[in-house]
């Protein structure tokens, strides 16, 4: 029998919770930028809200991925992001784009396949852009995205850039092929990529358990097979979510070394809303603990007015302001047009976009 | 005018536009150290280096997504298949993220990515080394497929391909490797060919012949037959470029002869002949003084055996005997 390797690249088990508010990232936050933090869980929550109330009165197709519950993931790491730090995700992407800064009006009307949509209305929900955010998308299919991810890290490495590319996956995307080739790949060629596994628990309908064969300390173990960094937290506590995500973008900007970070957390609705079987593989007391002990806005709220940074009046504020906001992105997007017939044919070829020289030879679109 | 091989003028091309542009990459399996499996890029390392010339793992979706996303940063990956056979372990990455991110971002977002290497059957490889799917790549909006068939063409259209903003496949030939040809000296310019630009290979009166990649050189030697063996005059159109489509040049011809067989190493069903097919039906049907046919490689996966292996595939033969029953 072979000799079982000991040393681990990283042991994550923390038997006291940790005081992540000292942490030095968190330290550095003002009283203004932890309440814009708590503004940015509220406004994702309100959108989403909205969106599936539109949603089950028929106003959008497709499918509508909820983020709800899972807030904190993506407006912390988020949060961390330089100039050279860029973010790419799979289709449960409304949270991370907010979080960006994406506008509620562009992200409803894009749902509602408005042309004033983020994608004119030609992605979809999971499908959103911003590329002048350092944000690029929204990809459909589990996994795919994450030789992406790699990808802008090779970007970021070539151009001598000191950034990273946070890659987001699902626990549900660890056990696709293109997710194993692109952690050897981020690990032979040091890339500078945070891999996040968003752990909600179930892969679609099937849990961990019934899914994926790992080391008993997590899915993020696996990394020992890439010889690479790996880490595990809670995602309920921004302070919790900051401190992790930041050590390994440090990893990233200053040895130019990637990280597998699996953060836990947890959807209080279905895989997508069409997901009709979303209580029958969990049980409701299930949802309603996480819903009440486990919420990152209700935790949120009760570190900043234990700080005495944020009163239950000033979140309440906060908490209407968004509902408005979510109410007039709604307005906005019934009263925007849809695409034009002639729409369906364009951003499809760069060059003819561009009515270039190299448009011009041949036929590129056909009847 | 000088002579290289089809190899040889290619790696001039790769050369020439990595000394143009450094965003130019190349990477894949093999191509760097080893100096290319078919050696397309020999020499291209050591000239240079590990920075611009990258030997990736055999791992074909992880390298072509991350060749997909280093290009939404500014790089322009060249990225080599070994063989475009593999095509199918990448295949979601070929044909999702590079195809569609475009549309999807509502043109937030462009891909220059170049994916190449050879396309082709008659080596003895069996069917998962035989693949010619330009046909089906082509079939892709957001995706542009090229297939040259000579030394010159190889090296004008890979720079191309490389200039252009949009994902270009392009498909190659290991048959086709070896052959020499003239190709432009670079003292005398850039040589660069527009995709979706086909070109006459031998100007003919009576049939017209349309052929892409090693398929020309089954159909001119096809021509040459006929013209000395049967007294028929056949026009020789080498597409060189799958789509963009060069549309006119296949129906001028048609115009004149009023006859067309596409020859084609794709299968019969759904591939690139059959596209060709409807649009010559579709708008020069008054031209036509007999039906459209057309020679594919015979409908099966990739026979093995050196033996018969030869004639599954399109040749002289078989597009001479097809001529003939409509000339």
């Amino acid at each position: 029998m072979a000799a079982k390797k000991t040393t681990k690249k990283k042991s994550t088990k923390s038997t006291a919770t940790k005081d992540y508010a000292s942490a030095e990232v968190n330290k550095q936050l003002s009283a203004e930028d932890k309440v814009e933090l708590y503004r940015k869980l509220v406004r994702i929550r309100r959108f989403e809200q909205f969106s599936l109330k539109e949603y089950n009165g028929g106003k959008m197709g497709g499918f509508l991925h909820l983020y709800i519950g899972q807030e904190a993931v993506a407006v912390g790491a988020v949060s961390l992001m330089g100039d050279n730090d860029h973010v790419i995700t799979a289709y449960r992407d409304h949270g991370h784009a907010l979080a960006v800064g994406m506008g509620m009006n562009e992200c409803m009307a894009e749902l509602y396949g408005k042309i004033t949509g983020c994608s004119k209305g030609k992605g979809g929900s999971m499908h959103y852009f911003a590329p002048d955010k350092n944000y690029w998308g929204g990809h459909g299919i589990v996994g795919g995205q994450t030789p992406l991810g790699t990808g802008l890290a090779y970007g970021l490495k070539y151009k001598g850039l000191k950034g990273c590319a946070l890659t987001f996956l699902g626990d549900g995307a660890v056990n696709q092929g293109a997710f194993h080739e692109s952690l050897n790949i981020a690990a032979l060629f040091e890339l500078p990529v945070v891999f996040i596994i968003e752990n909600n628990g179930y892969s679609m309908g099937t849990s961990q358990v019934r899914s994926s064969a790992h080391p008993e300390e997590g899915l993020a173990a696996r990394a020992e097979a890439y010889d690479m960094d790996w880490d595990v937290c809670m995602g309920e506590n921004l302070y919790e979510v900051r401190a992790h995500v930041w050590e390994a973008m440090k990893r990233a900007h200053e040895k130019s070394k990637p990280t597998i970070l699996e953060i836990k957390t947890y959807r209080y609705y279905g895989h997508s809303v069409a997901d009709a079987n979303a209580k029958k593989y969990r049980t409701k007391e299930e949802i309603e603990k996480y819903q009440r002990d486990h919420d990152p806005l209700k935790v949120w709220q009760a570190v900043l007015e234990g700080e005495g940074v944020l009163t239950s009046e000033q979140a309440a504020e906060i908490d209407s302001a968004a509902k408005e906001e979510a109410k007039a992105a709604v307005e906005f997007a019934e009263e925007s047009p849809y695409p034009e017939i002639s729409d369906i044919s364009t951003d499809i070829y760069w060059e003819l976009d561009n009515d270039t020289e190299a448009s011009k030879q041949g036929t590129i679109l056909f009847d | 005018m000088r002579e290289l091989s089809y190899r040889h003028a290619l790696r001039e091309g790769l050369d020439e536009e990595l000394t143009r542009d450094e965003n130019v990459v190349i990477m894949g399996e093999e191509v760097a150290q080893y100096n290319g499996a078919y050696k397309v890029t020999e020499g291209l390392w050591e000239k240079w280096g590990c920075k611009r010339i990258v030997d990736t793992p055999i791992s074909e979706a992880g390298f072509m997504g991350m060749g997909i996303g280093a290009s939404m940063l500014g790089i322009r990956p060249v990225m080599e298949l070994m063989f475009w056979s593999f095509h199918s372990v990448a295949f979601d990455q070929l044909v999702n993220n590079a195809a569609n991110v475009r549309y999807m971002s509502g043109g937030l977002i462009n891909c220059p990515i170049v994916v190449r290497g050879p396309a082709n059957g008659g080596t003895g490889v069996g069917a998962t080394h035989s693949h010619t799917p330009e046909g089906l790549f082509a079939a892709f909006p957001g995706l542009k497929v090229c297939s040259p068939a000579t030394p010159a063409d190889a090296k004008g259209l890979i720079k191309s391909a490389i200039r252009d903003n949009d994902p270009v496949y392009f498909m190659e030939s290991t048959l086709l490797y070896g052959n020499v040809g003239p190709v432009p000296d670079p003292e005398d310019g850039d040589f660069v060919i527009p995709l979706g630009l086909a070109d006459c290979k031998r100007e003919g009166s009576d049939i017209t012949l349309v052929a892409h990649g090693a398929s020309v050189l089954q159909a001119l030697e096809a021509a040459e037959k006929l013209a000395e063996e049967h007294n028929i005059s056949a026009e020789v159109i080498d597409l060189r470029s799958i789509r963009p489509l060069d549309e006119e040049a296949i129906l001028n011809s048609v115009r004149k002869t009023h006859r067309i067989v596409v020859v084609d190493e794709s299968k019969p069903f759904c591939g690139v002949s059959a596209m060709i097919t409807a649009i010559v039906q579709e708008k020069a049907f008054d031209d036509l003084d007999a039906p459209v046919l057309r020679v594919n490689t015979i409908d099966a996966p990739a026979i093995y055996s050196p033996g018969i292996e030869k004639e599954q595939l399109p040749n002289a033969r078989r597009i001479v005997e097809k001529v003939l029953t409509i000339a």
